[in-house]
């Protein structure tokens, strides 16, 4: 998967490279206290104490606090609680105690233990810190009570840690972390500190409350979006709506003229209007008279990028997998079932709009925002401002949703572009439609499905030929090897074994200056559309019922196929339900996690559908919050609803035809079915949790959406028109 | 124009044009960041506040408008019984994810529970659906609203 594929090592079988030592080392916290650094294994490669460059810190302050100072942020997806639950459980002190610190751009200090530079995304939060973190506790607390004993002059070995304090039983004395910590910094860090056994475990596991959620009620959390600063203006800004267009010209005497409008910025490509508040950017903006030159993609269409990927992928690509021999199986199949699957754009739209607030000063500037690569957004300020990194200071946010827009620093680089023309600090709000005319789009994807069946209707062959372009090659170029796109790939087979399987991709790239991005469940939930549907496909041309064929398939992921069961067992499946209604399946691996997703839906006659109710049942390995894994679901099949739906980004005379919520809709509160979230036991590593929940729901809609009407819908989302009843 | 409007029980100013969007005087004028713009024209109810203990998304309400309605904002619902009940009950349900919406959405369920002390679902989905929640929350949502109504004033 598309985190996985960066630091060498660490597989997704093998979260962090668990199996090699990570690096620890301690001292005094600046302000005092003690730090300890985690320096993570990578590799064979494994860093010496004499290179130590530490990936993630955790420091206990004198008051006992501690802090977890990592390169991961909290948008919703609960690891502002999870990672201190690790934490936690192995430093014996109460949650509410730690807490998680924005790291500062820093990719050599502050990797994700995954991805190997500052990124959170990808679900790699819990199965990347969940050894590391987990270690840092255990050593600090063996420090914490070396302390105590060298304080008492005892023996460490009578000694415990509990609740924040060391205590000497024989004794009855106690000392609170925060009175060792200055104590403990002298003392080197255990080369290993036991960990404990999971059937020990007295956090991990329960149902901890998110420690973010209170200030998240009253108003209080403070998004990027919520940056003031002295002077500063607020400013609103419109890029050429054609995409990589350039802006000719602007009269902006009438814009001038609004009460509270201050300046008029144009850059290449954009204009933005600078005022006391962003009702009246947003009136001045409306006043501008803007001429654009819209350059080569003034004519483009949805149907030009279709056209391409149709024609591209008449041919064979670079082969990502092959096993057996597929083109002698086809030959001798009973039957052969072929099919063209398609997913549109999409685009993210978070509830935070996109918004960057900086202050650029000749030696130094400032960036407040929220950015799920913090380091890169510093280097794109240095990039454009000249500035060395070091004077470029990052102040990080929780972010108003990420969903992979918050991967990109396009409108971080857009901010320090105008704000070099403004004199003090200004912040950047993007309207949503700007939002939505500009987003770095989930790719349209056009793939093609090959079958051979046997004469009892089970697969013999199995080719999916991807067509799309490559993400990696733009985020990530180290990443993109060989012409092959893992991200694009990504689950392209499903969980199933198949005797004779080939996976080619032909990368077709959109017209330059629409850009392309991830977006939640990444190349899973590409993938999971496809081979879910089409794996229906089979099912429905055996003859034989969808969940018991997929079964079938699954002789060798145990895992796999008991998320299926248990999804069966608990949606009823098989139970009869009133005309026009009925129930699919998908089933999903990703991320390190299986998921199915049972999906009931009514047809209305009018062809609108109604997704009535959801069973989902996850093997997620160890679970830390199981509260928050379901959430975690819960949220992810409401994101993959709302694409099955409604999400389509179409393109007229090289414009998005979207605008806002009432043209690129999102699902509501009246629409959303009943989602229930089993959990399977296991021990296993843990698995990510943010993107699974995402990828089956649309499959598994399109699949009841069959099982109802007998219409196959091989392009999302789904098309209402056909689905009126005579 | 100087615009005296009274928000959360005390008296601001604002020198703003009268069509300027409530929102932007609460967020940027005064300062009062907690209600969230989403989409500009009432479509996603992020910058729900109560007028006059009514639900009314800022965002399109123009400060002019306004005269001397009270208003509330997220930042002082708490003092509300309804608003209360309402907060209590999305910590205890554990609501909240990223949590940029849900301003609006204890706005609105707030002014719910308040004139409807036992809202069925077709009642919680007309009050509900205004407000967008990307990360996915309505089942909770509904869950805490029913869970706030059976809350004592005294919580």
């Amino acid at each position: 998967m598309f985190t996985d594929r960066f630091a060498e090592g660490h597989g997704a079988g093998e979260p962090s490279g668990l199996s090699r030592r990570n690096f620890l080392k301690a001292g005094a916290a600046a302000g005092g206290g003690l730090i300890l650094g985690v320096a993570f294994a990578r590799g064979g490669m494994a860093q010496t104490a004499q290179e130590f460059a530490p990936d993630a810190f955790v420091r206990i302050d004198r008051d006992g606090r501690v802090a977890i100072i990592v390169c991961q942020v909290e948008m919703g997806q609960g690891t502002y609680t999870s990672m201190p639950m690790l934490i936690a459980e192995e430093l014996e002190v109460p949650l509410s105690q730690v807490h998680v610190e924005h790291a500062p751009p820093d990719d050599r200090l502050y990797a994700n233990p995954l991805i190997g530079f500052q990124v959170t995304g990808g679900s790699t939060s819990v199965r990347g810190f969940w050894k590391p973190l987990r270690e840092a506790g255990a050593a600090a607390r063996t420090m914490l009570i070396s302390a105590a004993a060298q304080t008492w002059s005892v023996d460490p070995s009578t000694c415990r840690a509990e609740a924040g304090q060391v205590i000497h039983a024989p004794s009855g004395r106690k000392l609170a972390y925060g009175a060792l910590a200055d104590k403990a910094a002298t003392l080197p860090a255990p080369s290993h500190a036991a960990l404990k056994d999971p059937k020990d475990f007295k956090l991990i596991g329960t149902p901890a409350k998110r420690l973010d959620t209170p200030p998240k009620v009253n108003g209080a959390a403070k998004y990027g979006i919520d940056t003031r600063l002295p002077g500063m203006k607020v400013a609103t800004v419109a890029a050429c709506p054609v995409f990589g267009g350039k802006l000719a010209h602007v009269d902006d005497s009438k814009a001038k003229a609004v009460n509270g409008v201050r300046q008029i910025v144009q850059i290449d490509n954009a204009v933005a209007v600078v005022a006391d508040h962003m009702g009246a950017a947003k009136k001045g903006l409306a006043a501008l008279a803007i001429t654009w030159d819209e350059g080569v993609n003034a004519k483009l269409s949805t149907q030009d990028i279709v056209d391409q990927l149709d024609a591209a992928t008449q041919k064979p690509g670079i082969v990502a997998k092959q096993e057996g021999d597929v083109e002698k199986a086809i030959k001798g199949a009973a039957k052969i079932i072929e099919a063209v699957y398609r997913e549109p754009l999409l685009a993210h739209t978070t509830m935070e709009p996109i918004n960057c607030t900086v202050h650029v000063r000749k030696d130094g500037c400032d960036i407040w925002v929220g950015t799920q690569v913090i380091a890169r957004a510093q280097a794109i300020a240095a990039e454009i401002t000249g500035l060395p990194l070091d004077k470029i200071a990052v102040h990080n946010h929780v972010l108003g949703g990420g969903f992979g827009r918050r991967l990109e620093v396009d409108f971080i680089g857009q901010t320090v572009r105008i704000g070099q023309q403004v004199d003090g600090p200004v912040k950047i709000i993007w309207t949503r439609e700007e939002d939505i005319h500009h987003d770095i789009y989930r790719p349209y994807y056009y793939d093609r499905l090959r079958a051979g069946l046997d004469d009892q209707g089970m697969p013999i062959a199995f080719h999916h030929r991807v067509g799309g372009p490559s993400i990696l090659s733009r985020w990530a170029p180290p990443a993109f090897k060989n012409g092959l796109d893992g991200d694009a790939v990504e689950g392209a087979d499903g969980p199933y074994g198949f005797p004779n399987l080939l996976i080619d991709y032909v990368r077709q790239e959109p017209p330059p200056g629409l850009l392309v991005g991830w977006w939640r469940g990444v190349g899973v939930t590409h993938n999971a559309f496809m081979v879910e549907g089409f794996v229906d496909e089979l099912a429905a041309a055996a003859g034989k019922d969808p969940v018991e064929y997929r079964r079938a398939l699954l002789g060798k992921a145990p895992r796999a196929r008991a998320v299926l069961d248990l999804a069966a067992e608990k949606a009823d499946w098989g139970k009869p339900l009133p005309p026009r209604s009925a129930r699919g399946v998908a089933l999903v691996f990703g991320f390190g996690s299986y998921i199915a997703h049972i999906a009931e839906v009514t047809i209305d006659k009018d062809g609108s559908v109604e997704v009535k109710r959801i069973v989902c049942a996850v093997d997620c390995g160890t679970v830390v919050n199981p509260d928050t894994v379901k959430a975690q679901i819960e949220g992810g099949t409401i994101y993959g609803i709302t694409a099955a739906l409604y999400g389509e980004i179409t393109i007229k005379n090289g414009r998005v035809e979207q605008n806002n919520f009432d043209s690129y809709p999102a699902l509501r509160m009246n629409e959303a079915p009943a989602i229930e979230v089993h959990l399977i036991d296991s021990n296993e590593s843990p698995g990510g949790i943010g993107e699974p929940g995402t990828p089956g729901a649309a499959p598994a809609i399109v699949n009841a959406i069959f099982a109802a009407t007998g219409k196959r819908l091989r392009k999302l989302p789904v098309d209402k028109d056909l689905l009126k009843s005579a | 124009m100087t615009f005296s409007l009274k928000i959360n029980g005390a008296n601001h100013q604002a020198d703003v044009d009268p069509d300027t969007p409530l929102l932007w005087v609460l967020r940027d004028v005064l300062g009062m960041t907690g209600t969230k713009f989403g989409c500009g024209m009432a479509l996603c109810g992020a910058c729900t506040v109560h007028l006059d203990g009514n639900p009314i998304r800022s965002c399109i309400t123009p400060v002019g408008s306004i005269g001397t309605s009270a208003i509330t904002t997220i930042e002082a619902v708490g003092e509300t019984p309804a608003g209360r009940k309402i907060q209590r009950a999305w910590l205890d349900l554990e609501v909240v994810q990223c949590g940029y919406c849900q301003s609006g959405q204890i706005m609105s369920a707030s002014a719910l529970i308040a004139s409807n002390a036992k809202p069925s679902d077709t009642d919680i989905d007309n009050a509900m659906s205004g407000n967008i929640c990307r990360c996915g929350t309505y089942g909770r949502i509904r869950a805490a609203i029913k869970h706030a109504a059976q809350l004592s004033d005294a919580n």
